[in-house]
C-alpha cells in the first residue's frame, strides 16, 4: 500500500479496523438470499425460452398444475401490462415496460433463456418436473446476435414499436437502433485540419458478465391481508420494493423488502429478475415462495454489460497538444433498449482537455439477454478504444505516453464534451504519481512489454438516508439503507465513530430494511460511502447535539455552553463551569432520566460527488508460441479523495483490476449460429483465477473532494476503467502488434503474431 | 437431477452384482466430479449410483517388487499426485493428476473417472498412455486387461460393458534413464479444460540418444491419441533442434481436432506441436537427471 497526499487529525478515519462482515462470510454464517427460509415455503422454478427469437402462440400449464405438489403457475398474465415509462435508476435510466417484459415474456421471446412462465411446488424436484409439463407453442423467428448485423437494413426487428430516438426526422420504420446520442464541442473538422498527427482505429469488445459469486435469490411471501414480505439479495431493498410494486400493481406501503447479505453485485443486482415473480407465485399459492437462479440461468438471463464496436480518431499538433477527437460507439443493449452508450461517450475522453470533440453513440437491441449495469457502466468500453488510440498517438508523436496524458490532462475548470466543468479533480496528481512510481522505470524481461492507460468515472450522490442510535451502554447502532457491496458497513460505521468520538468497534452498522430507515437510492455509482456517509455525518451530528443537550441538563447549564470533544461533553470554556468531561456512555446511561432515547435519522439528496481518476501501469509477458499472456506486474494509481478504510479501498482497486484483466484476456459470450449461448458457466466463461493474477499494487492519491465528508471520493468503479487498454498497450509493446478486439485470448494473439510473419 | 438409489458396496463382486441387477441403468461413482455435474444437468440419468470408494482393493498406489505400479481405480488424484515413488518413476502421470481441477476437486476425483468419463480432453489419459499403462477391468466373468488407449471409443463412450468396472491401472517399471512429462495448454493457469494436452515418456541410451519414446495427445481427436510416429522421429537421435522440429511436425500431422468454443482446430494443431516439443525437452531433462 502507498499513500500519496493524505490527511491527519482523525482518530478513526484512515485506520484499518477488522472488517465487520468477514468472519460470518468465511465461516459460512452470513445469510444470503438463498439461505432465507419461511414456514411452508414452496420452491419456484422458471420456464425459459429455448429460442433466441419466437412468437409465443400458446402457453398451457394444465398438465403442470395437475402434477401432485404443484401449487401455482404464473405467466405474463399475472403482471401489469405497463406502458413505456422511463425513470432514473442508479447510473442511468430504466423503463418499466422493458423491465416487466424482460421478467416475463409477453407475446414474444427475445433471447434464449427469456422467462415465459414460472412454477411453485412443494419441492424443487417437483417444480423442475413441472417445467417440462408446461406446454409452450412457439413460432420461431429469425434472430440476430451480432451488433452490426442488427443495425443493418433487413435485420430481424425485435420490437415493431421501436423507432430510433435522437434522429430527425423520426424514422418511418422500426429498427433495432433504439437511440442515437451525440456529444459535441468545438468544430472537429477545423480541429483535424489543425492536427499534424492523426491516430485512429476500430475496436471491438465482447459482452462480459459481472460474475458475482452469488446467483440471484429471493423468498417472497404474500400474506392473507395483502401485505407482503420479500427477502432478497440485491443492490437496493427500496429498488426491489418499488419495482415489485410497479410490476404487480401494488402499493409501496404493502411491501416490506429485507436485504439479505449480498454475494457480489457489481451493478448486476440493480434490477429485479425474481422478486416480482416469486411474489406473483406466492399470491397464487398462498404460501411463501423461494426462487434461486442456477449459474446457467445467471449467464443466460441476467445482465452482462454490452459488447461494442468503437471507431476512434484523435488528432494532435506536433508538440502533443490534442486538438480534435471523433468517436463513434455502437453498443449492444441486449433484447431491450438501455445500453450504457451515453456513459461510454462521456467517460471516454473525460480525462482530457480537448477543444474539438464529436462523439456519436448508438444503442442497439439484439437477441441477447438485456444488459445490466456493470461496474462503471460503459466506461471501460469507452476507454478501450480511446486509450489504445492514445497509445498509438504517443508512438506517432514519439512522446512518453504518460507525458501525453499529462500535457492534455483535465484540470480545474476543464469543460468536458458532455458539458460538465471539472471541479476539484486530481487527474494530474494521479498521472504524476504514476510517472514517478518505480514501476514505470523498472527493467522488463524478455517478451515483456509495458502499457499505461487512464480512466475516469463520475461517482454519484443521490437520495440518501442514515440513522444513528445510541444504546444504553454507550455503544452505537447505525443503520445504512444500502446493501453493502464493497465494505460500506465498515466505512460508514467509522464515519459515525469519528463524529461521535467513539472507537470503531463501539459502532456497529447494519443494513436496514425498507421499514427501518428512510428511503435511499440503490447501491451503485460508487455512491454509498460518499452519500450515506454524508447522511451518517448529518445523523451523528444531530446525535451529538442531543448528547450536548443531555449533558447541559445534567450539569444545569445552557446547551450552548457545552462542547463535544473526543467522545465526551466538555464545558465550552471557564465561564461554563468546572465540570469534568462527561463521556458518551455516562450520558447514554442516564438517557431515561434526561428525555428518553438518543438517536437521529438524516435524509437528503446528496450532491457534489467527486470524480474519480485512475492511471494504471501494466507489464505483460507474451508466450510467442502459444499466444498466452501473463500479467507480470500491475500498478493502479487512483485519486481516492480520502481513504476512509484503506484496506477496503485497496480491495476495491485490486478487484476492479482483476475484473478488467478477465475482460481483457479471456471473458466472452460464445454464441452458435443457432443463437444459443454455448458457455453459460465458469468453466468456459473464464474469469481469472488467483494464479492468473499478479499482486496488484494499489497506490492511493488523496486529493480531497471539498464537498464530501473527510474529502472522500467514490472508489469502486474507476479501477475497472483503465485495465483493458493498459493490457492492450502492454501487449503492443511486447510483440509490436496492436490487438483491437477483446478478449485478447491466446488464439487472437497468435493470429496477430502470425500476421507479423512470426 | 432425477432421484436415484445410492449403493456403497465393499467388494468388487458386490459392485458387479449391483451393476448387473440394474440392467444397465446404474452408474459407477468415483469422485463424482463429472458424474454429479452430468446428473444435475440432466445430461444422463441413473437409477442407481454405485460408489466405488468403499471397496478396499480400489484404493491406494502400490509399488511392486519389480518396480511396477498398481493404482487403485478409486484413488483420489491428490493421493496419486503426492505419491513419492510414482512421482519419481512416472512424473508425467503424477503431474497430470495434479492438474485436474482444484485441491478440492482432486481430493475426490479419480483416474478411473477421468478415463471413463471419456472426455477427449481428460488430462491424465495422455500421460497414462505415454507410460504404457494398462487398465484392469472386472466383470461378471472375471478380469481382463486393456491398454488405456483402448478403453475409450469416442466422446462419452467406453469399451466397458454395462456390468464391468475399472478396478486398477498397472504401470510398468520405467527403464533406467527414463523421464516423462505432461503439459497442457489452457487459457487460464488453472481450473480449465485442456485445449491440447501432451504426455510423453522418453528413455535415453548410454550415448545420449533416445532409445524409446511414447507420446500421446489429448483434446485433438475424439479420444486421446497415441502418436507412434513420435518414436519414429526420435529413436536413435539426440533431442536436438532437428529432432524437435520433426516431433512438432508429427504431432501436428496426427491431430484431427474440431473447432469448438474452447479452441479452433488451427490453434489446437499449432499447440500440439509446441507442447510436444516442450514436453519432450522436459521429459529428456528428467531422464538425464536419473542415475
Ligand atoms: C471444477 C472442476 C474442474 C475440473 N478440472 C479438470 C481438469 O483440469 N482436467 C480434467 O481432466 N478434468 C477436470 N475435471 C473433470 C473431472 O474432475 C475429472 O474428469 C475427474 O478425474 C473425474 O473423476 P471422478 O472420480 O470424479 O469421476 P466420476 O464423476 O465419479 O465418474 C466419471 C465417469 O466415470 C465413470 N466411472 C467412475 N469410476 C469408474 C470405474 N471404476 N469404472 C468404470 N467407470 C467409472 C462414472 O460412471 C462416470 O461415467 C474437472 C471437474 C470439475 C468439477
Amino acid at each position: 500500500m502507498t499513500f500519496l497526499g493524505g490527511q491527519t487529525g482523525q482518530r478513526v478515519v484512515g485506520t484499518r479496523p477488522i472488517r465487520p462482515d468477514g468472519v460470518d462470510k468465511v465461516t459460512g454464517r452470513a445469510i444470503y438470499g438463498a439461505d432465507a427460509r419461511l414456514p411452508n415455503m414452496l420452491e419456484g422454478r422458471i420456464k425459459r425460452s429455448p429460442h433466441p427469437h419466437a412468437r409465443i402462440l400458446r402457453i398451457d400449464a394444465s398438465r403442470a398444475l395437475a402434477l401432485e405438489g404443484v401449487k401455482a403457475v404464473v405467466t405474463s398474465d399475472d403482471f401489469v401490462d405497463l406502458p413505456a415509462q422511463e425513470v432514473a435508476a442508479g447510473d442511468g435510466s430504466m423503463d418499466f415496460r422493458s423491465l416487466s417484459l424482460n421478467l416475463m415474456a409477453r407475446g414474444k421471446v427475445l433471447y434464449e433463456g427469456h422467462p415465459v412462465a414460472a412454477v411453485a411446488a412443494t419441492t424443487g424436484q417437483i417444480a423442475e418436473e413441472a417445467l417440462d409439463l408446461i406446454d409452450v407453442e412457439y413460432e420461431a423467428l429469425p434472430h440476430v446476435i451480432d451488433i452490426e448485423a442488427a443495425m443493418a437494413s433487413g435485420a430481424p426487428v425485435l420490437h415493431d414499436d421501436l423507432f430510433t430516438a435522437g434522429v430527425t426526422p423520426r424514422p418511418e420504420k422500426p429498427s433495432n437502433v433504439a437511440k442515437r446520442i451525440v456529444f459535441a464541442q468545438g468544430d472537429v473538422v477545423a480541429g483535424f485540419a489543425e492536427a499534424d498527427v492523426v491516430a485512429e482505429g476500430r475496436y471491438t469488445t465482447e459482452p462480459v458478465h459481472q460474475g458475482y459469486i452469488e446467483p440471484h435469490a429471493c423468498v417472497a411471501s404474500w400474506n392473507a391481508d395483502g401485505q407482503s414480505l420479500i427477502i432478497s439479495s440485491s443492490q437496493g431493498a427500496f429498488m426491489v420494493r418499488a419495482y415489485t410494486a410497479k410490476l404487480l400493481g401494488l402499493e409501496i406501503a404493502d411491501i416490506r423488502s429485507v436485504p439479505a447479505e449480498l454475494g457480489g453485485g457489481f451493478g448486476g443486482k440493480t434490477t429485479v429478475y425474481l422478486e416480482p415473480v416469486a411474489l406473483a407465485l406466492s399470491r397464487r399459492a398462498g404460501r411463501p415462495v423461494r426462487l434461486v437462479m442456477s449459474r446457467e440461468e445467471v449467464f443466460r438471463a441476467s445482465g452482462p454489460t454490452s459488447g461494442s464496436v468503437a471507431e476512434v480518431k484523435l488528432g494532435a499538433r506536433r508538440d502533443g497538444t490534442i486538438v480534435a477527437a471523433e468517436l463513434v460507439f455502437k453498443l449492444q443493449a441486449g433484447a431491450f433498449p438501455g445500453s450504457p452508450v451515453a456513459l461510454s461517450g462521456m467517460c471516454a475522453l473525460a480525462m482530457y482537455d480537448i477543444p474539438n470533440v464529436l462523439i456519436t453513440g448508438y444503442d442497439v437491441v439484439s437477441n441477447r439477454p438485456k444488459v445490466a449495469a456493470y461496474r462503471a457502466p460503459g466506461a471501460p468500453i469507452g476507454s478501450f478504444g480511446t486509450e489504445s488510440t492514445m497509445d498509438e498517438l504517443a508512438r506517432k508523436l514519439g512522446m512518453d505516453p504518460l507525458e501525453l496524458r499529462e500535457k492534455n490532462g483535465a484540470r480545474e475548470g476543464t469543460r468536458t464534451a458532455y458539458g460538465v466543468v471539472h471541479r476539484d479533480i486530481g487527474f494530474l496528481e494521479t498521472v504524476r504519481a504514476a510517472k514517478e512510481h518505480p514501476h514505470y522505470r523498472a527493467p522488463l524481461g524478455p517478451n515483456q512489454g509495458r502499457g499505461v492507460a487512464a480512466g475516469f468515472w463520475f461517482n454519484i450522490g443521490g437520495e440518501s438516508s442514515a440513522a444513528v442510535n445510541i444504546n444504553e451502554d454507550g455503544t452505537a447502532s447505525v443503520i445504512s439503507p444500502n446493501p453493502d457491496v464493497g465494505g460500506s458497513r465498515a466505512s460508514l460505521g467509522m464515519i459515525a465513530a469519528e463524529v461521535l468520538g467513539l472507537p470503531a468497534e463501539k459502532v456497529r452498522t447494519v443494513v436496514g430494511d425498507t421499514a427501518s430507515v428512510p428511503y435511499s437510492d440503490m447501491t451503485g455509482g460508487s455512491r454509498v460511502t460518499f452519500s450515506i456517509g454524508t447522511c451518517m455525518v448529518g445523523a451523528a451530528e444531530k446525535v451529538v447535539e442531543q448528547l450536548k443537550q443531555r449533558a447541559a441538563m445534567l450539569w444545569g447549564i445552557s446547551p450552548d455552553a457545552v462542547e463535544w470533544k473526543d467522545g465526551a461533553a466538555v464545558p465550552a470554556g471557564p465561564n461554563a463551569g468546572g465540570f469534568e468531561p462527561l463521556p458518551l456512555a455516562e450520558i447514554a446511561a442516564k438517557a431515561g432520566a434526561t428525555g428518553g432515547p438518543i438517536g437521529a435519522t438524516y435524509s437528503t439528496k446528496v450532491q457534489g460527488a467527486g470524480a474519480g481518476f485512475g492511471v494504471h501501469i501494466c507489464d505483460a509477458e507474451v508466450d510467442r508460441e502459444t499466444g498466452q499472456v501473463r500479467i507480470v506486474r500491475y500498478t493502479a494509481v487512483q485519486d481516492v479523495g480520502r481513504a476512509i478504510h484503506p484496506s477496503y479501498v485497496e480491495g476495491q482497486i485490486q478487484g476492479g483490476v482483476a475484473q478488467g484483466i478477465g475482460w481483457a484476456l479471456n471473458e466472452e459470450y460464445i454464441y452458435g449460429p443457432d443463437g444459443k449461448l454455448q458457455n453459460p458457466g465458469f468453466l468456459d466463461y473464464r474469469v481469472p483465477v488467483a494464479s492468473d493474477l499478479p499482486m496488484i499494487e494499489a497506490v492511493m492519491v488523496e486529493v480531497p473532494n471539498p464537498r464530501a465528508p473527510f474529502g472522500l471520493r467514490g472508489v469502486g468503479e474507476t479501477p475497472i476503467v483503465p485495465p483493458t487498454p493498459a493490457i492492450a498497450n502492454a501487449i503492443r509493446a511486447a510483440i509490436g502488434k496492436r490487438l483491437c478486439s477483446l478478449p485478447m485470448s491466446p488464439p487472437k494473439v497468435v493470429e496477430a503474431l502470425d500476421g507479423a510473419g512470426g | 437431477m432425477t432421484p436415484f438409489r445410492y449403493l456403497a458396496p465393499t467388494s468388487i463382486g458386490a459392485a458387479i452384482d449391483a451393476l448387473k441387477a440394474s440392467g444397465g441403468t446404474a452408474k459407477l461413482l468415483g469422485g463424482g466430479t463429472d458424474l454429479l455435474m452430468a446428473l444435475r444437468a440432466r445430461r444422463y440419468a441413473a437409477s442407481v449410483v454405485v460408489d466405488t470408494k468403499r471397496i478396499p482393493e480400489l484404493s491406494g498406489v502400490n509399488v511392486r517388487a519389480d518396480g511396477s505400479f498398481r493404482i487403485g481405480a478409486a484413488t483420489p488424484c491428490s493421493v496419486v499426485a503426492a505419491d513419492p515413488a510414482l512421482s519419481a518413476a512416472w512424473p508425467g502421470v503424477a503431474e497430470s493428476a495434479n492438474l485436474i481441477g482444484s485441491v478440492q476437486v482432486r481430493n475426490r476425483a479419480t483416474l478411473a473417472g477421468n478415463l471413463c468419463n471419456a472426455s477427449p480432453a481428460a488430462d491424465s489419459v495422455p500421460a497414462l498412455i505415454a507410460a504404457g499403462a494398462v487398465a484392469v477391468v472386472a466383470g461378471p466373468g472375471g478380469e481382463r486387461r486393456l491398454a488405456v488407449e483402448q478403453v475409450t471409443t469416442g466422446p462419452g463412450t467406453t469399451a466397458l460393458a454395462p456390468d464391468e468396472m475399472l478396478v486398477a491401472f498397472e504401470l510398468p517399471a520405467p527403464a533406467p534413464r527414463s523421464g516423462s512429462a505432461y503439459l497442457r495448454l489452457t487459457p487460464r493457469t488453472e481450473m480449465d479444460i485442456a485445449i491440447v494436452g501432451c504426455g510423453i515418456a522418453l528413455t535415453l541410451a548410454a550415448d545420449g540418444t533416445i532409445a524409446a519414446a511414447r507420446m500421446a495427445l489429448g483434446a485433438v481427436a475424439p479420444t486421446a491419441l497415441p502418436v507412434p510416429e513420435a518414436a519414429g522421429v526420435l529413436v536413435g537421435r539426440r533431442l536436438d533442434d532437428a529432432a524437435l522440429k520433426a516431433l512438432d511436425a508429427v504431432a501436428r500431422a496426427a491431430c484431427r481436432p474440431i473447432t469448438d468454443k474452447r479452441g479452433t482446430s488451427a490453434y489446437r494443431i499449432r499447440g500440439a506441436g509446441v507442447l510436444a516439443r516442450r514436453a519432450a525437452i522436459l521429459a529428456a531433462s528428467r531422464a538425464e537427471a536419473q542415475p
